[in-house]
């Protein structure tokens, strides 16, 4: 089904002993079924005398959805850089389906913080979800039959059918930012990088969207790294919160991290986390907490 | 030179059926290379390269020049020329601002080398001022060999890399994401760029090229953002300049060039017409046809 060279299929049933099925002696012991599709270990970064964050050990399983949390700069962009092999750590190591991350892989799908297109890029929407499709292919699409329909089906998924041959330079911040989750999706990916995939979408579609990623989560077995600033959208869909505050870090279910104590310990400063209605509301965070720049 | 003459020597169409033979190999060259700009200018434009263009055709024009003086083959220094420029602007400026500069400080010094190598040639003027402003006039069967076999071994390299390439000049960040090698993309296409402005040169001469490599294809984003139509408005609006061009020119005394720009022009200026009556087309649909009706004008370009 997947396209990509990572595997994420078990490759034993865990379940049922192997004794039975095994050849003799000499087999090895397999081993664990499922491997992280992302592992950190002491990751640490830094730019200049400013420490974004050290030690950091996280594994992401398949069919994890991981929310990242923090304030402006606290390094969630950086830490998804690191991943796409755009930024190289600078102590420990990151390792992708268990091999040391490489300059982008097929196996991956990246909704990169907003930005917009130029006026004049000539491509229409149908053609940019077309990109995550088969983008990366050498040469010209000539058979065009199933790629219609997977563009028109991806089109459909984020509700971008009524724009779908307009040039993207012409579209609003929202309307692109729902083409770059169909662009993403495109490739079933099994590792989904998504840096505030939400930003500038209404309500209706920040329920749409997030709907989508949970599917290709829970349902796909995709591992997903969800930045955001506003963990409310995708509160039902989060299996643990890595939350990036003044160069430390906690990671844990939600329901662990998201307290009082935990985030106050974070900030270093007193936090409230009130929840009401299963939505969380953080009160009191300070102001640029991480923002140590060097006055010039 | 009165006017009388002056147009006789832009428009003569005598003993224009004796004349046509001749330029045949001139015709093909131009359609081939027309077909290259037309592909070519669509990414120059996606990547934003209209400024190194001008600045690869300056190193050309002085790797020509070089050529001349020293009596060596003019196409193949200008094909040096523009590839080596374009290696080490696809090698340093990554990025636009960067890349601008480069060539702002470049260009000028490229342009001195040639005009230096130009005047201690002594040979016939016209050489000289070919590679300014064009010479596709006699083509021979080994010229055109050349000319069209470079075309066609950069419009095969540039299918080949076509869908990578889309996807690296439109989003580049994305792209490497994916694992497409963007780095290695973007030195090839300058490589290719360089080819094609060496070839263009040969038809245009060098201050001209962006007549060949930019205006069709801006001209093609002014009507449509559908990538293939794109393709096809570019090349078709690149080949009627060139083949355009050269049919015009072929009685008077004046070099090609002026014809294959002012086509090309004016192509781009139809376009942009269309462009802003689509623009308040929907908005306004109904008073363009409140106005027609009244003024019993019809809405459409007359050009
Ligand atoms: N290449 C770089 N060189 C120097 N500093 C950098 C570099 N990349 C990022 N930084 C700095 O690292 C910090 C973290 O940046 P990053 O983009 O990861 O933050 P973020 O958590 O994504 O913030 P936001 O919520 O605003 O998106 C910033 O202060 C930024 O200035
Ligand atoms: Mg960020």
């Amino acid at each position: 089904m997947r396209g990509a060279p990572l595997s994420f299929a078990p490759t034993t049933d865990w379940k049922s002993p192997m004794a039975s099925t095994n050849p003799g002696p000499a087999a090895p012991p397999k081993q664990a079924a499922v491997r992280p599709a992302v592992s950190l270990r002491g990751a640490g970064l830094s730019f200049g005398t400013r420490t974004l964050w050290q030690g950091l050990d996280v594994d992401i399983m398949p069919g994890e959805f991981l929310a990242v949390l923090g304030p402006n700069g606290s390094g969630k962009t950086s830490l998804l850089k690191v991943l796409l092999g755009l930024q190289a750590l600078d102590e420990g190591t990151a390792l992708l389906d268990g091999r040391p991350v490489a300059r982008g892989s097929r196996a991956l799908g990246y909704i990169p913080q907003q930005k917009s297109f130029p006026p004049e890029t000539p491509l229409r929407a149908r053609d940019l979800v077309g990109l995550g499709v088969d983008g990366h292919r050498w040469g010209v699409r000539w058979r065009t039959q199933g790629y219609t329909e997977r563009v028109d089906a991806l089109l459909e998924d984020v509700g971008a059918r009524s724009y779908a041959d307009t040039p993207v330079g012409l579209l609003s911040g929202g309307e692109q930012q729902r083409l770059r989750a169909a662009q993403a999706l495109a490739a079933d990916p099994a590792v989904l990088l998504c840096d505030e995939p939400l930003l500038s979408l209404d309500l209706h579609h920040q329920q749409a969207v997030s709907a989508l990623i949970n599917r290709q989560s829970h349902e796909r077995n995709s591992a997903v790294v969800f930045v955001t600033h506003e963990i409310n959208p995708v509160i039902d869909y989060v299996d643990r919160v890595l939350y990036l505050a003044d160069g430390r870090f906690r990671v844990g279910a939600p329901s662990e991290v998201m307290t009082s104590e935990v985030l106050s310990d974070l900030y270093r400063s007193p936090v409230e986390v009130l929840e009401s209605n299963g939505r969380i509301v953080v009160v009191g965070l300070p102001d640029a907490t991480t923002h140590h720049h060097e006055v010039v | 030179m009165d006017f009388q003459e002056a147009l006789a020597a832009v428009f003569t169409f005598d003993n224009y059926a004796e004349l046509l033979p001749l330029v045949r190999n001139s015709l093909l060259a131009g359609a081939v290379l027309g077909l290259l700009g037309g592909l070519i200018g669509v990414f120059v434009m996606m990547r934003d390269l209209a400024f190194a263009v001008h600045g690869i055709a300056e190193l050309s024009f002085a790797g020509a020049a070089f050529a001349l003086l020293v009596g060596a083959n003019v196409v193949a220094g200008s094909l040096v020329g523009s590839v080596l420029a374009a290696l080490v602007l696809g090698l340093m400026g990554i990025r636009a601002r960067d890349r601008n500069s480069i060539i702002g400080v470049v260009m000028p010094f490229g342009l001195g080398l040639g005009i230096l190598f130009l005047s201690l040639y002594e040979g016939r003027a016209a050489n000289k001022f070919g590679l300014l402003t064009g010479q596709i006039v006699s083509v021979d069967d080994v010229q055109l060999g050349l000319l069209v076999g470079s075309a066609v071994v950069v419009i095969v390299v540039l299918a080949a890399i076509w869908r990578p390439l889309t996807f690296a000049s439109a989003d580049a960040d994305l792209a490497e994401a994916r694992g497409v090698p963007v780095r290695g993309l973007s030195i090839l296409f300058m490589v290719l760029l360089g080819v094609a402005v060496a070839l263009s040169i040969q038809v245009v001469g060098a201050l001209l090229v962006l007549s060949l490599l930019i205006t069709p294809a801006a001209a093609a984003l002014k009507l449509t953002a559908a990538p293939g139509r794109v393709v096809v408005l570019s090349v078709a609006f690149a080949c009627v300049s060139v083949v355009g061009g050269i049919l015009l020119a072929l009685g008077g005394r004046v070099p090609i060039s002026p014809y294959v720009t002012t086509i090309s022009f004016a192509i781009y200026l139809a376009c942009r017409l269309i462009a802003s009556r689509r623009v308040t087309g929907t908005a306004g649909r109904r008073t363009v046809s409140a106005s027609a009706r009244g003024s019993g004008v019809s809405p459409t370009p007359s050009t």
